[in-house]
């Protein structure tokens, strides 16, 4: 057994190949990748999903799934080579030299155990503490987590507590064998905003502390921008770049990288002349939804998911409603096209309240409002052909066949994609590719009012930046208006002209998206905008 | 836009998407639907060419043959009078009917009786199941006599309702599909409950379309994998409980011959000629397990939480 070298990088990972099962779109996961981390560093992996950024962490750990295979190159921990290291001197190694945060606390937390015996699992595998000086070492390390009255948390199961009091026993539970490199796999994804931004200065704290070497996996560059010291930027499984934070960031020298550092929208909101005397499309009054958990036994609980929300949208206009989860955006949009019946209030569209019709008085109302989904790999039906997806409505309210095929035709150019796509079944299709045939059946019922509920969320961020850059066009082209729901305030700031923001179910603040960005009034936004990764670097700026 | 293509040529979502083999390409490779098809498919060849297969008509009988063990000569009289020679490959019974005839005759009652019962029931479990799951108001009701049924044990069902009615191939089968309705409603149930939830229902109700339609067009046919695995699980049970049935002497008419009747009528005399009961065993035990691992098959294939385990 080699002894840990403490003057060298942590780890060093050296031509790296990892090479994927036969039949997939490459041969390798990834392909001569090298870096080091550094003693008390952070190193970013930043990449799109299919990088290979994952499959990375994954090797170093020794958790590679059996069809991966690592093909060449080395991986060193502590100058000690663990590229082909036996099982059991893995697991000796996890938790006390190296160990993982994971991306969703919720899953990486084990639901029937509590917080503090999942702490002690790792504790009583590979240390002789007795009991009692687990026990405070655990507590101790609940606090230094800055999480309240350790005892109760020590107690508490993983469903008591909240997303980010979770991540914050998961990173106890990384860091409390105080080992010397920590890889922390897209830990704030899953997170707020707000929450985020405090996981974020937990994590550079502790490293300081300790002087732990962390990897951080991350495919959002404000958080690069707001916790990497060095950077390495992968494509495809190659790593394309590999160097300092700002020299990465504000001197870009490979292609891909300068293209998705473009791709990253500026907080900056675009200040368009939005006509004040445009009709007015969709008008909320006093809109509320309350849900009702009526138990058997249990008391009656009232959920408010939205109360008294008052909006208006006028035609070629886009309204943002910016908020973190369960803060009642959705809920707005969905009472807005009647998936869900609002409690009371009012929902006019071009004047006529919609909130109370029937099933069949809405029927012919239905079309002027269509609703584009955030997750594209879940909103078309697996079983179906697009181009029947495209012209299911269409039919529906009497269009003949060959007219909406030739229309659905002439959709697919104007989202620009192959009209030849028509005979092909969604899973033939990207995720960008995917919510660009949702957009173009959202607009085959030519609606006044287009809904985008979280549109662009879960796509990469040059497809993110190409998505939004085509629903501005239709938006312009085909003057329609537009309620865009969003929790990223970059992309909030590129294309709204209004912005709401929403908290608890209330909209706290409401007005022209300049005036928001620039001067927000309620505590509330402002925490928010505070919290936005990346807020204070000025990214190689915009668009062309 | 110059930039705007430059930009999705290096964008890592212009590399080509992964490409999936189908379900078909998945399916022919997997080796538990191979080795189940292929048992399954020699059974129904058997059944089909029975009477090519050197068998005499089953219901035939000759006093001179009576309990010869498998392979022995000897005679039969056919329905016009004749005697003719005939090998009894698998022995005859007590009446002296050639027990390989039975067995072979038998394969078609227990794979009809298998396979519509499967059909029935997922028949009767899909329209059950897409009600319960869409019209929420008929949910209740619906499922607390679903419950009901469940309740009383499925052979129990199955004899009384053959008692009710003139014992025939189709009170078998309808009474064999009865008591495994329940299950398939509850299947359908789940997963139309899951499915509606999808943001591709949503859409289709933003885009106008009708309930029926989307039930049919867009809920119904993302059921398919569970439910033909679910169908060859009923297609097992379904050859069993037809040939307990038939052994207790509740099922066909004894003028048929069934796998459970060969054995009943070879029960008497086990401990002399074991082969009475043997050989229609063996083809039923073979035909479950065909049916089961075919089924086992499927839903590796099939099931896509199945599917991402391995």
């Amino acid at each position: 057994m080699t002894a840990p070298d403490p003057s060298g990088p942590v780890l060093e990972v050296r031509g790296l190949s990892i090479s994927l099962p036969e039949g997939g779109d490459r041969t390798n996961a990834v392909s001569d990748v090298s870096f080091t981390v550094n003693r008390g560093e952070i190193v970013c992996l930043v990449g799109e999903s299919g990088s290979g950024k994952s499959v990375i962490a994954q090797s170093v750990m020794g958790l590679l799934p059996q069809t991966l295979k690592v093909a060449g190159g080395a991986i060193l921990l502590q100058g000690e080579d663990i590229t082909h290291a036996p099982v059991s001197r893995l697991r000796e190694l996890r938790a006390t030299r190296m160990s993982m945060v994971f991306q969703e606390p919720m899953t990486a937390l084990n639901p029937v155990m509590t917080c503090g015996e999942q702490i002690d699992e790792v504790l009583s595998e590979h240390t002789q503490l007795s009991p009692t000086e687990r026990r405070a070492k655990i507590l101790a390390t609940i606090l230094e987590v800055s999480l309240p009255e350790p005892e109760r948390i020590y107690a508490s199961y993983p469903h008591q507590l909240s997303g980010g009091q979770r991540q914050r026993i998961v990173i106890a539970m990384a860091l409390i064998l105080d080992p010397a490199l920590i890889i922390a796999d897209e830990p704030t994804t899953a997170l707020d905003v707000t929450t985020q931004a405090q996981i974020l200065q937990l994590i550079r704290d502790l490293q300081a502390r300790h002087g732990t070497g962390v990897l951080f996996i991350t495919h959002d560059f404000g958080v690069v921008a707001e916790i990497a010291q060095r950077v390495a930027v992968l494509r495809l499984g190659e790593l394309v770049e590999f160097g300092a934070r700002d020299e990465v960031l504000k001197n870009p020298q490979h292609e891909y990288t300068k293209m998705l550092i473009r791709a990253v929208p500026t907080l900056a909101p675009v200040d368009r002349a939005a006509d004040a005397d445009a009709p007015v499309v969709l008008q909320l009054k006093h809109l509320s939804k309350t849900y009702i958990d009526r138990g058997w036994l249990s008391k009656k609980r009232e959920v408010h998911a939205a109360s008294d929300v008052n909006l208006e949208i006028r035609r070629g206009q886009t309204l943002g409603i910016v908020g973190e989860s369960g803060s009642g955006k959705s809920t707005v949009a969905r009472c807005v096209v009647r998936l869900i019946d609002p409690t009371s209030g009012e929902v006019l569209l071009s004047g006529e309240d919609i909130a109370t019709l029937s099933p069949g008085q809405l029927r012919p109302l239905r079309r002027k409002v269509q609703i584009i989904f955030q997750d594209p790999y879940r909103s078309l039906n697996p079983r179906r052909k697009v181009g029947e997806a495209i012209i299911e409505g269409p039919l529906n309210y009497g269009t003949g066949r060959s007219e909406a095929i030739e229309r659905a035709r002439k959709l697919m150019d104007l989202v620009r994609m192959d009209p030849a796509s028509l005979e092909r079944y969604p899973h033939q299709f990207s995720g960008g590719q995917r919510q660009r045939i949702c957009i173009a059946r959202a607009l085959a019922m030519e609606p006044e009012l287009l809904i985008a509920d979280e549109a662009v969320s879960a796509l990469d961020v040059s497809v993110q930046a190409q998505v939004l850059a085509l629903l501005e066009e239709i938006r312009g082209r085909l003057n329609l208006a537009m309620l865009f729901i969003t929790h990223d305030l970059r992309v909030a700031a590129q294309i709204c002209d209004h912005v709401a923001v929403m908290s608890q179910g209330r909209v706290v603040e409401y007005g022209a998206a300049t005036e928001v960005f620039l001067r927000p009034q309620h505590e509330y936004t402002r925490a928010l905008f505070a919290a936005a990764p990346g807020r204070n670097f000025a990214f190689s700026s915009g668009h062309a | 836009m110059a930039t705007d293509s430059a930009a999705e040529a290096l964008s890592t979502e212009s590399a080509a998407v992964v490409r999936q083999d189908s379900a078909m390409q998945r399916l022919r490779r997997n080796w538990s639907v191979r080795i189940g098809g292929v048992v399954l498919l020699a059974l129904v060849f058997i059944a089909l060419a029975a009477p090519l297969l050197g068998t005499v008509d089953p219901t035939l009988f000759d006093a001179g043959s009576r309990d010869l063990t498998p392979g022995q000569s000897g005679e039969i009289t056919t329905l016009d009078g004749d005697s003719i020679k005939h090998t009894f490959i698998m022995g005859s019974d007590s009446f002296g009917r050639d027990i390989y005839s039975r067995v072979l005759y038998g394969t078609r009652v227990s794979l009809m009786v298998g396979a519509f019962s499967a059909v029935v029931a997922l028949v009767f479990g899909i329209l059950l199941g897409l009600l319960s799951g869409y019209l929420r108001w008929l949910d209740g009701p619906l499922m607390r006599v679903m419950d009901g049924v469940m309740a009383i044990p499925a052979i129990l069902i199955a004899i009384a309702l053959v008692a009710m009615w003139r014992a025939s191939l189709l009170s078998v089968i309808i009474a064999i599909a009865i008591p495994e309705i329940p299950r398939v409603t509850r299947l359908v149930r789940s997963l139309v409950l899951t499915i509606r939830e999808e943001p591709y229902v949503e859409a289709a109700i933003s885009l106008g379309t009708p309930a029926w339609k989307i039930m049919l067009f867009h809920i119904l046919p993302n059921t398919v994998a569970p439910l033909l695995v679910q169908g060859t699980y009923i297609c097992a049970a379904g050859i069993l409980v037809e040939a307990i049935l038939s052994f207790l002497g509740v099922g066909l008419p004894p003028d048929i011959p069934t796998w459970g009747n060969i054995m009943a009528e070879g029960r008497v005399q086990f401990v002399t000629f074991p082969h009475n009961v043997l050989f229609p065993g063996i083809f039923l035990a073979l035909t479950v397990l065909a049916v089961n691992i075919l089924g086992d098959g499927l839903r590796d294939t099939l099931d896509p939480k199945m599917a991402r385990r391995s």
